[in-house]
């Protein structure tokens, strides 16, 4: 048995910016508990001799030269802009603690 | 919005009943040519939004690579504080959303960082040494700079909506978290200051960072918790953030004792929360409560591999440290001759590298010293800045003493020139000759002003012809009025004589 709750569920929505309805962290909560315990069945078999794995491919160390390269324009950079303004992006208030 | 102002107790009251507990976060901006994960160029002042590639701008199917170069840079501070150095490491995401973070998350180490467990010997100013133990330093990346428009102060309660330059986007950090410094006592303050400085010191030693604090290039986050006198379990802290000069560094420390304490003795208790440090006022205001690091949700960069060190590349880097900072500090004191009180008054104004690059550019270390410590000092100390951020350079105090060597201005002026070097003007020759300060050594403009003051000045004239040579003197000064304080004094006191006939 999973132990996120519906709580957990509603406070990763804030935390994630997602609206969620009643409904849907009824729904989600319960999905993500089969999910929880799907992975809790792979810890059982991985025990503390295998290391955890964040990356499938056998690669380490891979590094750029620092020279400088290609870049954006000013005016590419805020072609994606919903607005802009003497050369930035300009975005709403920001309210403190948000 | 109105301020609010915070009962504090004197810091003696707070230290009588408390000893504080501090901890540091600092960052330090490298500097790479590139970016911490893109190609885009790591440079100050230039045009906003130019600095940037789709991967700084977070745009979808981007990938990420790491700057070897800052990789070897965090290894090389790692050594420089005493630290181990992971034998495998990687990146994860911190999320939180904040328009000067435009992927979402923040490119950071969570559980593995590349340097960890070290210590740092922090002299103070009477020479005692504290050590200040490093939890750990790891590789992040920087936001981009947000301007808040609208409102009377530019302060971010009062703005009608913000600008964002992401040119300072991906530019690498590495951070360094010290263990929780107890023990210090009324000493607090002074251990704040003395630590960011050895940390600013290291990294611009090492060649890593510029390390120019106005410029944001080290930037601190200070912890501070009380505890009662003769207790030992820790209270719940404060973070100030972004303190961003050594001196600001030991006030909201020093502010934050007297805050809490007075808190504390009245009964109440710390909220743990996020401060802002407010430099006008030498006081810290309220900021958000500090979030648990699972509201981050980090989890391992899938993008990127991760680090592998070895021995051998670890020594490589090594070899390549330069001299410490301590070491290099008994060396150049016995070099230039200093004192222990000259010496140390030197390193406690943070001037040692101001001084030992204007001698390596041609100064005597008598010169130097006497610049630095006197006028640039006087004039950093009217500004409230520290000196290496008065926007004086070793370059200017050369040539300074240049044009007094060949008589071009004298030391009078020489302070008035360093005054309008510091204030944006130049450099001391353009200043001299926009500002037409060259001394008056014109022999013609000389000769009228003396015969003036002689004409003006009877009763002296009688006393020097009578012998008193030292009477010269209360004519030089009106001369030097007459010229605006430009003219060469020694000339003038031979002119007097020869107006007169009389020789030494």
């Amino acid at each position: 048995m999973s132990a996120i709750t519906r709580e957990d569920v509603a406070h990763l929505a804030r935390l994630a910016h997602i609206r969620m309805d009643e409904q849907e962290l009824d729904k989600m909560s319960g999905e993500l508990a089969v999910i929880m315990d799907a992975v809790a069945a792979v810890s059982e078999v991985a025990g503390d001799d295998v290391p955890p794995t964040s990356h499938p491919i056998p690669l380490t160390n891979v590094f750029r030269e620092d020279e400088p390269g290609e870049m954006l324009s000013q005016e590419q950079a805020l072609a994606m802009a919903p607005e802009a303004e003497d050369g930035q992006f300009r975005v709403p208030a920001i309210l403190e603690g948000e | 919005m109105t301020a609010v102002t915070d009962e504090v107790l004197t810091f003696d009251e707070a230290m009588a009943e408390f000893d504080p507990v501090l901890g540091f976060e600092v960052h330090v901006e490298l500097n790479t040519k590139t970016k911490m994960f893109s190609s885009a160029a790591n440079a100050f002042g230039d045009v906003p939004n130019t600095n940037v590639t789709e991967v700084d701008l977070g745009l979808p199917g981007v990938l990420p690579v790491v700057n070897g170069k800052a990789v070897e840079y965090a290894i090389k501070l790692g050594l420089a504080l005493n630290c181990q150095i992971a034998e495998t490491c990687g990146f994860a995401r911190k999320n939180y959303f904040y328009p000067d973070t435009p992927k979402n998350f923040q490119t950071s180490q969570y559980d593995d960082p590349i340097a960890h467990d070290g210590w740092l010997d922090v002299e103070l100013e009477d020479g005692t040494v504290f050590r200040v133990e490093i939890e750990r330093a790891h590789m992040e990346e920087d936001a981009g700079k947000l301007t808040h428009v609208g409102g009377a102060s530019g302060r971010i309660q009062d703005a009608a909506h913000s600008l964002v330059d992401y040119n300072r986007a991906g530019v690498p950090l590495i951070e360094i978290v010290t263990k929780p410094i107890a023990g210090v006592g009324e000493r607090a303050p002074e251990l704040a200051r003395a630590y960011v400085t050895a940390v600013r010191d290291i990294v611009k030693n090492l060649g890593i960072s510029d390390a120019r604090m106005e410029r944001g290039n080290v930037r601190c986050d200070a912890n501070v918790s009380l505890m009662p006198k003769g207790t030992a379990a820790f209270g719940t802290r404060t973070e100030t953030k972004n303190v961003n000069s050594t001196r600001a560094v030991a006030h909201a420390v020093t502010y934050e004792i007297q805050r809490q304490a007075a808190i504390l003795k009245a009964g109440g208790s710390i909220v743990q929360e996020t401060r802002h440090w407010h430099e006008d006022t030498r006081t810290t205001t309220s900021g958000r409560p500090k979030s648990d690091a699972d509201d981050y949700r980090y989890f391992p960069e899938p993008d990127l591999v991760p680090i592998v060190t070895t021995p051998e590349w670890i020594e490589e880097l090594r070899a390549q440290l330069p001299e410490p900072p301590a070491e290099r500090r008994k060396r150049l004191k016995a070099d230039w001759g200093f004192s222990d009180e000259e010496f140390r008054d030197v390193v406690n104004a943070g001037v040692l590298d101001e001084i030992a690059d204007t001698i390596a550019a041609g100064s005597t270390a008598a010169a130097a010293r006497k610049w630095w410590m006197g006028e640039i000092a006087r004039l950093a100390n009217v500004e409230g800045k520290d000196i290496p951020e008065l926007g004086v350079s070793p370059a200017d105090v050369v040539e300074v003493e240049a044009l007094i060597a060949e008589k071009t201005i004298n030391d009078k002026i020489a302070k008035q020139v360093l005054g309008f070097v510091a204030a944006g003007e130049g450099s001391p020759r353009a200043i001299v000759e926009a500002r037409s300060l060259a001394v008056v050594s014109d022999d013609g403009a000389l000769t009228t002003a003396v015969q003036d003051a002689i004409a003006q000045n009877p009763g002296v004239v009688e006393k020097i012809r009578g012998g008193k040579l030292q009477a010269i003197g209360a004519l030089i000064g009106p001369v030097m009025k007459a010229t605006r304080g430009q003219a060469d004094a020694g000339r003038v006191r031979e002119i007097v004589m020869e107006q007169l006939g009389i020789t030494e």
